[in-house]
């Protein structure tokens, strides 16, 4: 694929000359990434068993290159929130996030990792893991099918070949910017929103 | 660990001793034995009821609908102990407590158990003021160790405390969370109304988000100047400071106090042969993210060098509020629900509930009805001890060959569930006196060849593969030993149970839907070590096929097709004012339904007893001991799900 | 047990039979239609072990297989068969369904038909209450799952622009919105035609059809409304509206169901959601503290 791109003969201005490199530099990197998108080993809830099921031989992840289910965010590439995110293991859900390395991708898979789902009105569930870590691909259903799973797969590769090298966040000029971790108080305390509640408290 | 031994002496003698048993017999020696002859279940407790009355005066009154009131909290152990000893109610099943505003009181449940003879459980139930301070009642844990989780679980949801329980902290929620969420003043922050259907979705169709609305001003209040900079959140209160003991130096936990010597180094303030062996002790976090926790687990462990000395378990990362939702939820609602409690075996759940609801109902489901929901249940058990085997062997180590082959082989199962009932996992297949859809021609056929052809084979195929394989029974046989009058006394249930010699099966002791009507056996072991579990397991695979195979020879002639609902099919059910504990044996042990009905549309009270979480107050006796490694297994032959656990 | 490892070599033994049994299957079903081989293997009396190749093929979904609902569309009168009588509302355990109804003008007296029907899909449970309780076999349980989607793509809103721009700058969204707006399908988006229905559900269509038959739809409709209507208070059907019970059963009755796949695999997902334009997301812009969820 990349190849075509070099051996294309219209005459191209020269200050576009470093873009048509990098959209091919583009194709092959995002080619490369999409192919082996090493999901984390982490499973929530109900959600998880049909994760399991996609993994198995009936399905099958491997086939699209990503079987390796790595237990270490360290590792990982894609972190599969599959399940309902209570708010007593939103901080962990986000430290793991934080340390998985960039370029790194978030299928919230099923109702509750969308929106909390059938349990939105508990006082425990966050109500979709969005509100903490940004999330790229989207799979409603309570529990989606093996094959809506690996859907969301054909979804995401689909979104990684829009990406380019010059916008990504992480080739961006900057230090990462973590999540700030979501704090057990009197409630779940959003650390980002840390000031209004402050203020808030004190007009109690 | 026995100082200077150079290889691990054996943790436990017991253990020991058990181990040469069930090595000299062939294991492949028929593992089912009968429960020991079948006991008369009696029909209701009066007598029993009748004989407190007389023993203590004055203290017992009876109770509406279901038990008797101890009528001074402070007498609740002697009362206990005689229900115990004098009774032999030797489990206890349930504990809950149950909201009464308008009296201003909570009454605290219980119903215990003989076992395993079964028959009806004894409630006895205790009433204590709502107000803080002084809504507190004596701890059951030194009558019944098993009391222990689940009187935690009503401290953090309801705010009673009990005093005597080793370790009173929040179980489900976090240590600093403020209120008590299942009190039926306490509103959640997405709070909408008081009870389903809420009137805003029809006719105005008001369309708003819940979290559209600024959600916690009304319902969650923050402290006064409550700053989150400067707040310390200690979510699982003193659980590293309570399990330090007297050996200070903790890795990794500042507070713990530290003695540095001269070189700079860590000193353990040691006691004298762990001088000698210079090993730290630490304590160590598995979970909540862990491959081998099955689920969102936490336990904090407490080893010197591999051997595990103390344990600890943090629950509640998957605490979905089943029990509030349940509450503003309509009887049928609660349904698709219950699927979602233990995951692996939705069918097992609908039954627990829509059998208590028949019963407050006086409802009873037609022989087709009966038939199917055997059916399914009992597919279901075969499915899930398939995916529990299948981890415990990733636990042991062989990590997915086996649990693959046995994902294919519930695949299977899952498939006719999916064809039946519509989904793989959330089947939502029960109603109230009936089930939803009956099978087709097509569907028994698939369920016929399920039943006579594939399950046999597969389920010979993996004793074949596994049951005698040395590594597996290297790992097993002798690790995780909980003598039989300990797990009854830690409520243990299940196959776990079983595997410890005692023949508790629910079906056999408090039977419900047609069990008694087929002809089937309860296996019992009796090493109480992992590899009896796993040989349970299997036991009871293949005595499920038997039923199975039954129901379908006989349904046919016995049924009448199409004959799914009992009455009328409805949505908006009424359910007589009333209390009811109905439990049904899931593939996991006894689960069982607390419901209260005030005539309403929406049950009053909602508890779920859950096996997997009961079960689990017996694992740290269980793996006090054992290496490091072995925890996991022992975990798995536990075979807990975490959406039951933490419900 | 006499031998060390006996047991050993016997599992192994079983991991080799299903090697072999795998590639014997496979040499079975070589010269057949590729395809659906797998498919075809995904049978109890099958040995070895088969793996789906999903995109390319797929399982057949069985008729009661349950995703997420639609609204019925009739198509002989190009509108919806829901008469907005709030039942699948009341019976929906997340509480995902809104129903407005359309009031007349004039009389200000409920008009059987909804003005808008939303039903939010990262709620919705998937239980099938809605399709079973509907009194009009108005709305029915859809099959096809392939509904994922991301959505810094195509769907234009700010919440989504908010999304979109916390992708490319780390600015946290503070809704997430993306999945909100996208997800929550409205009156248009949820509609299907009768003939769709009649296509994934050919029994259910039959047993429509057939007690459509006897009685005039005038009748029939106030019949199916008897038993669940006890405890409610919907407007009686009006007459005009059930009337064209006969006619529309026409068209559609005579569907000899296609031998179509079950799901297409070309069916585009984008096709079940409404243009984004049409769902209306009520953000209130005043700022608020959301993160406390
Ligand atoms: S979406 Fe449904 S299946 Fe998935 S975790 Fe939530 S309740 Fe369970
Ligand atoms: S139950 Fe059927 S007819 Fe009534 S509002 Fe719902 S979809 Fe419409
Ligand atoms: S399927 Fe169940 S959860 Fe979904 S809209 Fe229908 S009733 Fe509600």
């Amino acid at each position: 694929m990349a190849e075509e791109q070099f051996q294309n003969d219209i005459p191209v201005p020269d200050d576009l000359k470093n873009n048509i490199f990098i959209t091919s530099l583009d194709k092959l990197y995002n080619w490369g990434r999409k192919r082996s998108m090493w999901p984390m080993l982490f499973g929530l809830a109900c959600c998880a068993i049909e994760m399991i099921a996609t993994a198995a031989s009936r399905h099958d992840l491997a086939r699209f290159g990503w079987e390796l289910m790595r237990a270490s965010p360290r590792q990982a590439d894609l972190m599969i929130v599959s399940g309902t995110v209570t708010k007593k293991m939103i901080p962990q859900i986000v430290r793991l996030y934080n340390q998985m390395p960039e370029p790194r991708y978030c299928v919230a898979m099923g109702a509750c990792a969308t929106s909390g789902g059938p349990f939105k009105e508990g006082y425990n569930v966050v109500s979709g893991v969005d509100k903490y870590i940004p999330v790229d691909v989207y799979i409603p259903g309570c529990p989606p099918r093996p094959e809506a799973l690996m859907h969301s797969f054909i979804k995401l590769q689909e979104k990684i070949e829009k990406q380019s090298i010059r916008t990504v966040r992480w080739y961006q000029k900057g230090d990462e910017v973590s999540i700030p971790v979501p704090m057990l108080g009197p409630d779940l305390v959003d650390m980002r929103k840390a000031n209004e509640i402050k203020a808030q408290a004190a007009t109690v | 660990m026995a100082a200077g031994a150079p290889a691990p002496a054996a943790p436990k003698p017991a253990v020991a001793a058990a181990s040469p048993v069930s090595g000299a017999k062939p294991p492949a020696a028929p593992a089912a034995v009968a429960a020991p002859a079948k006991p008369a279940v009696a029909a209701n407790t009066d007598a029993e009821m009748a004989d407190i009355t007389a023993k203590f005066e004055g203290l017992i009154s009876k109770a509406p609908y279901e038990g008797v009131f101890i009528n001074d909290p402070a007498r609740l152990v002697e009362v206990a102990t005689y229900v115990r000893d004098g009774l032999h109610f030797s489990m206890l099943s349930s504990i809950t407590a149950v909201d009464y505003p308008k009296d201003g009181v909570i009454e605290v449940v219980y119903h215990a158990t003989r076992v395993p003879s079964g028959g009806k459980p004894l409630c006895f139930k205790v009433r204590v003021p709502r107000e803080d301070g002084k809504c507190s009642m004596p701890s059951l844990c030194g009558v019944y160790p098993g009391a222990e989780f689940q009187e935690r679980e009503a401290y953090d949801l309801y705010g009673v405390r009990f005093e005597g329980n080793p370790d009173l902290r929040r179980i489900l929620m976090w240590e600093g969370f403020a209120g008590w969420p299942m009190r039926k003043d306490w509103k959640e922050a997405y709070f909408e109304g008081e009870t389903k259907p809420f009137e805003t979705r029809w006719p105005a169709g008001k369309h708003e988000l819940a979290e559209e609305r600024v959600p916690w001003q009304d319902n969650v209040t923050f402290p006064k100047d409550f700053d989150p900079f400067s707040y310390t959140s200690k979510p699982d209160g003193n659980i590293y400071e309570s399990m330090t003991g007297n050996r200070n130096s903790v890795q990794g936990f500042p507070d713990a106090p530290v003695v540095v010597d001269a070189n700079g180094m860590n000193q353990p303030q040691a006691d004298e042969f762990m001088d000698e062996l210079k090993t730290d002790e630490i304590i160590v976090n598995m979970g909540p993210q862990h491959p081998s926790t099955h689920g969102v687990l936490r336990m904090v462990v407490k080893l010197d060098g591999e051997t595990i000395t103390d344990l600890k378990l943090a629950l509640g990362y998957l605490h979905r509020n089943h029990e509030k939702i349940g509450e503003r939820n309509t009887w049928l609602h609660n349904i698709p629900y219950t699927d979602r409690l233990d995951y692996i075996c939705g069918l097992a759940n609908e039954w627990g509930y829509v059998l208590g609801v028949e019963r407050m109902m006086g409802i009873t489901p037609t022989p087709r009805v009966e038939y199917l929901r055997i059916l399914m249940a009992e597919l279901t058990r075969i499915e899930s001890h398939f995916w529990s085997i299948g981890f415990l062997l990733n636990d042991v180590g062989a990590f997915f060959t086996p649990a693959l082959y046995f994902i294919t082989e519930r695949d299977f199962i899952i498939d006719l569930f999916e064809s039946v009932a519509g989904s793989r996992l959330m089947c939502n297949y029960m109603r109230f006196g009936g089930v939803s859809r009956d099978f087709t021609e097509q569907q028994l056929q698939r369920a016929h060849e399920l039943a006579f052809e594939r399950l046999p084979r597969a389920i010979d195929e993996l004793d074949h593969f596994l049951t005698e394989n040395d590594i597996l029974k290297a790992r097993c046989i002798g690790v995780g030993y909980l003598p039989a009058d300990r797990s009854v006394a830690y409520s243990l249930t299940g196959p776990c149970l079983r595997a410890a010699g005692v023949g508790y099966d629910v079906r056999k002791a408090d039977p419900y839907g047609y069990y008694e009507r087929f002809d089937w056996d309860v296996p019992v072991r009796y090493n109480a070590d992992v590899y009896d579990r796993y040989l349970v397991r299997v036991q009871e695979m293949r005595e499920s096929l038997k039923i199975v195979q039954q129901v379908l020879q006989r349904m046919s002639k016995d049924t009448k097709v199409g004959d799914i609902q009992a009455g009328k099919k409805a949505y908006n059910h009424r359910v007589p004012a009333g209390q009811t504990y109905a439990r049904v044996e899931t593939p996991k042990g006894e689960l069982g339904f607390y419901l209260v009905s005030d005539g309403g549309q929406n049950p009053y009270r909602y508890h779920i007893r859950s096996s997997s979480f009961i079960n689990l107050n017996s694992l740290k006796e269980m793996t006090v001991g054992y290496k490091v490694a072995d925890s996991v297994v022992i975990l798995g032959s536990l075979d807990i799900v975490l959406g039951e656990v933490d419900r | 047990m006499a031998i060390i490892g006996a047991g050993i070599l016997k599992g192994l033994g079983v991991t080799m039979r299903h090697f072999v049994e795998t590639y014997i299957e496979d040499f079975k079903y070589m010269g057949f239609n590729v395809d659906s081989s797998a498919v075809r293997r995904q049978n109890p009396k099958n040995r070895g072990l088969a793996t789906i190749e999903y995109p390319k093929e797929k399982m057949p979904l069985p008729e009661n297989f349950r995703y997420v609902p639609f609204l019925v569309e009739d198509t002989s009168k190009e509108e919806e068969k829901c008469t907005s009588c709030g039942i699948c509302a009341k019976v929906c355990p997340p509480q995902c369904i809104w129903i407005e109804r359309t009031e007349d003008p004039v009389t200000k007296r409920p008009v059987p038909q909804p003005k808008q029907f939303f039903i939010d899909s990262t709620i919705c449970m998937n239980c099938g209450f809605c399709a079973e309780f509907c009194p009009f076999d108005a709305i029915k349980m859809d099959v096809n799952y392939e509904i994922s989607y991301y959505p810094a793509e195509d769907y234009k809103t700010a919440a989504a622009d908010a999304v979109a721009a916390s992708i490319q700058d780390n600015v946290l969204p503070v809704h997430g919105g993306g999945a909100v707006g996208r997800l929550i399908f409205d009156k248009t988006g949820l509609m299907k035609s009768d003939v769709y229905h009649a296509t994934i559900h050919p029994s259910d269509w039959a047993r429509e059809v057939a007690e459509r038959k006897p009685a005039p739809a005038a009748k029939a409709a106030p019949v199916a409304v008897a038993a669940p209507a006890a405890g409610l208070s919907a407007p009686k059907p009006a007459g005009p509206k059930m009337a064209g019970g006969p006619k529309m059963a026409a068209p559609a009755a005579g569907v000899v169901v296609p031998a179509a796949p079950i799901v297409s695999s070309e069916a585009p997902a984008p096709a079940v959601v409404s243009p984004p334009a049409q769902v209306p997301v009520t953000r209130p812009s005043k700022p608020k503290i959301v993160g406390h969820v």
